[in-house]
């Protein structure tokens, strides 16, 4: 963030469109080189909450699951702020029920 | 005897000009690049790729004098150097089109490497002009090239589609990659409302070959078919073009920052707004 950036955001206004174009487009390559589509992206957004909700209650509107760039390199970037941990962690047998399991 | 002695095959630079999008100065820059190492001493030859849509013969103002392409030399239909069209102002410099535009389906990755090949020897290096997009046409511009220098401008879908160009480049082990970002207005990017040099560099993940500033004498010398190095013009763009081929030839030149190209009050405060606090 640069100078005029804070002063943007202190006053409310929009940020340098140079700004904008830098995040929109770390954002669009993130997919172009991972060939992930958006909606392959939701499938799996949606697939991690659910497994992490499974442990701890999660603040469900700060987080976020993004693919981020650097370097040409890709990275899959979750930040999701705990609530708590949940009393009732259930075992790893009792959780997922493996064939051996149901059969007895 | 023979003319000059031919120069070994291994020590000739075999350099590919592409971007993915078109418009951003390829060609341009091909042409005065190419005069630029020309004047430099350097035996230049530069590959119009772009058969179908061939424009760099206009921009070094040679449009008359094409009788022959590489396809002719291929079919046996004529000598290499009745083909080759040689700069009377730059007599170092020599344009080959690859193509006619009427032919539209002869060229194969092969044809390239074969008349790369049969070019090299009398130069020492080869500027490939090629095509935008990054199908067929630009394949075949890039199988017959060792390196590469990507042209974008500083904006968003221009950076998208060198990023594109970049990824195809490495997966055929084109290297070195080098970047030249064109069109600069240093005064839309010192008010940060254009991306800044370490945005794109930084994002595409390149070295920075050159920095090539907007020039409207760059239009001027497209309509005389003049590229601009070859007067010793003193226009911002013709300087940077010579110093891209100085640093092609590895000499240190430094780069211009475009943030500090005004002085006084306003630009000093610019600047401060430019500051990284976090």
């Amino acid at each position: 963030m640069s100078l005029r950036d804070l002063i943007d955001h202190l006053l409310g206004r929009q940020q340098a469109s140079a700004t904008t174009a830098k995040h929109r487009l770390q954002l669009v390559l993130a997919h172009d080189r991972s060939d992930l589509n958006p909606e392959l992206m939701e499938q799996m957004r949606r697939e991690i909450l659910e497994v992490v909700n499974r442990y701890v209650e999660l603040d469900l509107d700060g987080g976020a699951v993004s693919l981020e760039t650097e370097e040409r390199t890709t990275a899959l970037v979750a930040n999701l702020p705990i609530r708590r941990v949940r009393d009732d962690v259930p075992t790893a047998e009792a959780d997922v029920p493996t064939p051996e399991a149901s059969v007895q | 005897m023979a003319g000059p002695t031919p120069v070994t095959a291994s020590s000739t630079r075999t350099v590919l000009i592409c971007s993915g999008k078109g418009g951003v100065g390829k060609t341009t820059l091909t042409a005065n690049l190419g005069i630029a190492l020309a004047s430099q001493g350097m035996r230049t030859a530069v590959l119009d790729a772009d058969f179908g849509l061939r424009n760099l013969d206009l921009l070094l103002g040679l449009e008359n004098r094409i009788v022959y392409t590489a396809q002719e030399v291929l079919a046996g239909n004529c000598r290499l150097e009745q083909a080759m069209v040689k700069h009377k102002q730059e007599p170092n410099l020599a344009l080959l089109p690859a193509g006619n535009p009427r032919m539209l389906e002869w060229l194969k990755p092969e044809d390239m490497k074969t008349i790369v090949g049969l070019i090299k020897p009398h130069f020492d290096i080869v500027l490939i002009d090629a095509p935008a997009g990054i199908e067929g046409g630009f394949q075949n511009a890039a199988a017959a090239a060792e390196e590469a220098i990507v042209v974008t401008t500083p904006e968003v879908s221009a950076v998208r589609d060198a990023d594109r160009v970049i990824g195809l480049l490495n997966t055929r082990q084109v290297e070195p990659i080098q970047l030249l970002l064109n069109r600069v207005r240093p005064k839309m990017m010192a008010s940060q409302e254009m991306l800044g040099v370490t945005d794109v560099t930084d994002i595409l993940a390149l070295p920075l070959l050159g920095l090539v500033f907007e020039d409207e004498q760059v239009i001027v010398s497209t309509n005389r078919g003049e590229p601009l190095t070859l007067n010793s013009s003193q226009s911002p763009a013709a300087m940077a073009y010579h110093n891209v081929a100085r640093r092609l030839q590895g000499e240190e030149v430094p780069l211009p920052d475009p943030t500090k190209q005004r002085r006084g009050l306003r630009a000093t405060m610019r600047q401060l707004m430019q500051t990284k606090i976090f």
